[in-house]
């Protein structure tokens, strides 16, 4: 019951203020909403048992994803709002059909599998070497868990992830920087 | 029902009461020490030796005009102090300030809650906080405030990396990331994180500066460059906001180190017997203490050193503090694993 | 008794928001905004699954997609950047000097 109540409390807000991220005029109260949103995800995240999740999701996003945006949106202070701008070629109207289309295909396969037998009776156990340490983590706690998943099996996803950071690293210093 | 809702309810209250009478009198203890360094005798009217001016500013600033300019941006305006001041409170729900202690026939653990991400709550409410000296500086849509607060945020975000990186050696070397369990650590390795961690000690302690604007380091707030930094627009109770959460900050730091590095409630030589006698003392005392004397050398520092530069600031942060810290962790990790 | 089909219609949801974002709004920093919306809503489907299988694996895959939206910000944004730089604009439809 409390956690229904808590669920359906955070979906309204996550979901009210994506819309005002996607709606509002000013683009800095646009990022602000998105702060907003990304601090109630995190919320969600700590009603599903992920805290570690959770604490990175404000950490990484609300104190320095959406702190980069803000200083884009300071620095490219703009005179004219480009909605202002008119383009003959620009069909707004396209893009709701084309979200109405996404919207329905994402209703058909919700329809199509609250009646078909898709999904499995029961969880089974990971099929891996470190699944019985994982059990023996689980009573520890979130955090081990996730770590000792994170250095043992996707050990190179891990890797790949970090060269994919320190590339784009570079990348932005280069292309933010005016002359080399 | 008692243990539920009562006791963290009634602990709420004490400690958010003790933050904010604290943090006015951390004002006016600041404002004698600097005082007694240039050989003056700092406020002494109100109250005996000046003992309730902390009350005479708060009142000065409650009934004094509260002033929009016309052409900020009214709600971003509002909430920014807001914004400011609920990261640098809501910190204190993680912080043990004692041992359990035995009250009325009930075991009551000293702090608000244990959770098992403590460490990584602290560091992610206080990145939350820069948005509050962002927003002020962004909506009174005036030059000065603008500038303060992009050299404010950029100081914070380039510093938290540093202090981060110090707090995973911690980490390492505690192997958990519960604030109790840390301090439970030091109990057992009988020897406080400060002295198997000193550079990450002095990098903690640098960078802390750093994120609470203080000086050297306070170029946000150079008076004589900026006409007083992100806050110049804001008056009365909004601008006390502000000041409020700045000093609440120093507070959070200050209880952070005492905690990770310097042995938290735990009495000194925790392991030696012949000590014992000191066990008279109660623990949240000793936690007192500590912080009491990092806040001391918090002001002990703006009264001696001169301020920095902003590009040696920055040097400081990237060429220095964070290899400096990686280097640390490096090297703590190489031993951890050589040692078990 | 909340399901995972209840956080997959809150992330189907959510999903469909950024897309309309990214289909109706013609500023490129909301359209990034909504682009973060899309990878929030493909990260609680994962935490929700994480904890239906019982199971840490979602919440990995969930740290991975954070890496890969902070990487896609940092170089999207200096992108923007450079762009606003040349032309003083951040409107996608003047974002057209490589269409034939």
């Amino acid at each position: 019951m409390g956690q229904a109540i808590a669920f359906y409390t955070l979906s309204a807000f996550i979901l009210g203020f994506a819309v005002l991220v996607v709606s509002t005029k000013d683009t800095v109260h646009s990022v602000l909403f998105l702060v907003l949103d990304f601090l109630f995800v995190a919320a969600l995240y700590v009603l599903l048992g992920a805290p570690f999740l959770a604490a990175i999701q404000v950490l990484v996003y609300a104190g320095g994803i959406v702190v980069l945006y803000l200083f884009v949106v300071m620095l490219v202070n703009l005179k004219r709002s480009p909605e202002a701008h008119h383009d003959p070629h620009r069909r707004a109207r396209l893009g709701f059909v084309l979200a109405a289309l996404v919207l329905i295909e994402v209703g058909a396969i919700a329809a199509y599998s609250a009646g078909g037998p898709v999904r499995p009776a029961a969880p089974q156990a990971p099929p891996t070497a470190a699944a019985t340490a994982v059990s023996a983590m689980r009573a520890v706690g979130n955090t081990e868990e996730v770590g000792w998943l994170l250095y043992t099996n996707y050990l190179i996803p891990f890797e790949v992830a970090s060269m994919l950071l320190l590339v784009a690293m570079i990348g932005a210093i280069v292309l933010a920087k005016r002359e080399l | 029902m008692i243990d539920q809702l009562v006791i963290p309810l009634v602990k709420i209250l004490i400690v958010l009461n003790a933050t904010l009478v604290g943090v006015t009198y951390m004002v006016l203890l600041e404002r004698k020490v600097i005082a007694w360094t240039q050989s003056r005798l700092g406020p002494m009217r109100v109250g005996p030796y000046g003992a309730l001016q902390p009350i005479a500013d708060a009142l000065k600033l409650m009934i004094k005009e509260d002033i929009t300019p016309v052409r900020a941006d009214k709600w971003v305006f509002t909430a920014a102090p807001i914004v400011a001041m609920v990261p640098a409170l809501i910190v204190y729900a993680v912080i043990p300030f004692g041992d359990t202690v035995n009250l009325f026939g009930r075991e009551i653990p000293l702090y608000i809650t244990d959770i098992n991400v403590g460490l990584l709550y602290i560091v992610s409410v206080a990145s939350v906080g820069v948005y509050g000296i962002i927003l002020g500086g962004y909506a009174s849509n005036s030059k000065y405030p603008l500038l303060a607060s992009l050299r404010a945020s950029a100081q914070l975000i380039s510093y938290e990396v540093a202090i981060t990186l110090t707090l995973v050696s911690v980490i390492l070397v505690a192997g958990s990331l519960s604030m109790v369990s840390i301090v439970r650590a030091q109990e057992s390795a009988h020897v406080w994180f400060a002295f198997l961690q000193p550079i990450a000690f002095v990098i903690f302690f640098i960078g802390g500066l750093a994120e609470t604007n203080r000086s050297p380091f306070d170029m946000p707030e150079a008076e004589q460059e900026l006409t007083g930094g992100f806050h110049t627009e804001y008056s009365g109770m909004r601008f006390a906001l502000f000041f409020l959460a700045e000093y609440a900050n120093m507070i959070v730091v200050a209880s952070v180190a005492t905690t990770l590095f310097l042995g938290g409630w735990l009495r000194p030589f925790p392991n030696v017997a012949w000590l014992s006698f000191l066990d008279v003392i109660p623990s949240w005392t000793w936690f007192l203490v500590k912080s009491f004397g990092f806040l001391y050398i918090f002001i002990w520092v703006r009264a001696t050193l001169p301020r920095y530069r902003y590009d040696q600031l920055m040097r400081l942060g990237w060429k220095v503090l964070i290899p400096l810290a990686i280097a640390n962790l490096v090297i703590t990790g190489i031993v951890k694993v050589l040692l078990l | 008794m909340i399901t995972p089909t209840h956080y997959m219609l809150l992330s189907a949801a959510l999903f469909i928001i950024g897309v309309i974002g990214v289909m109706v709004r013609r500023n490129i920093i909301i359209i990034f905004m909504s682009i973060e919306l899309i990878l929030n809503a493909v990260n609680i489907n994962l935490v929700a699954f994480s904890r239906e299988w019982q199971h840490a694996v979602g919440q990995v895959f969930a740290i991975f997609v954070v890496a890969v939206a902070a990487a896609e910000a940092a170089v999207g944004l200096g992108i923007i950047l450079a762009f606003y730089r040349n032309k003083e604009t951040v409107n996608i439809d003047e974002m057209n000097l490589m269409k034939w």
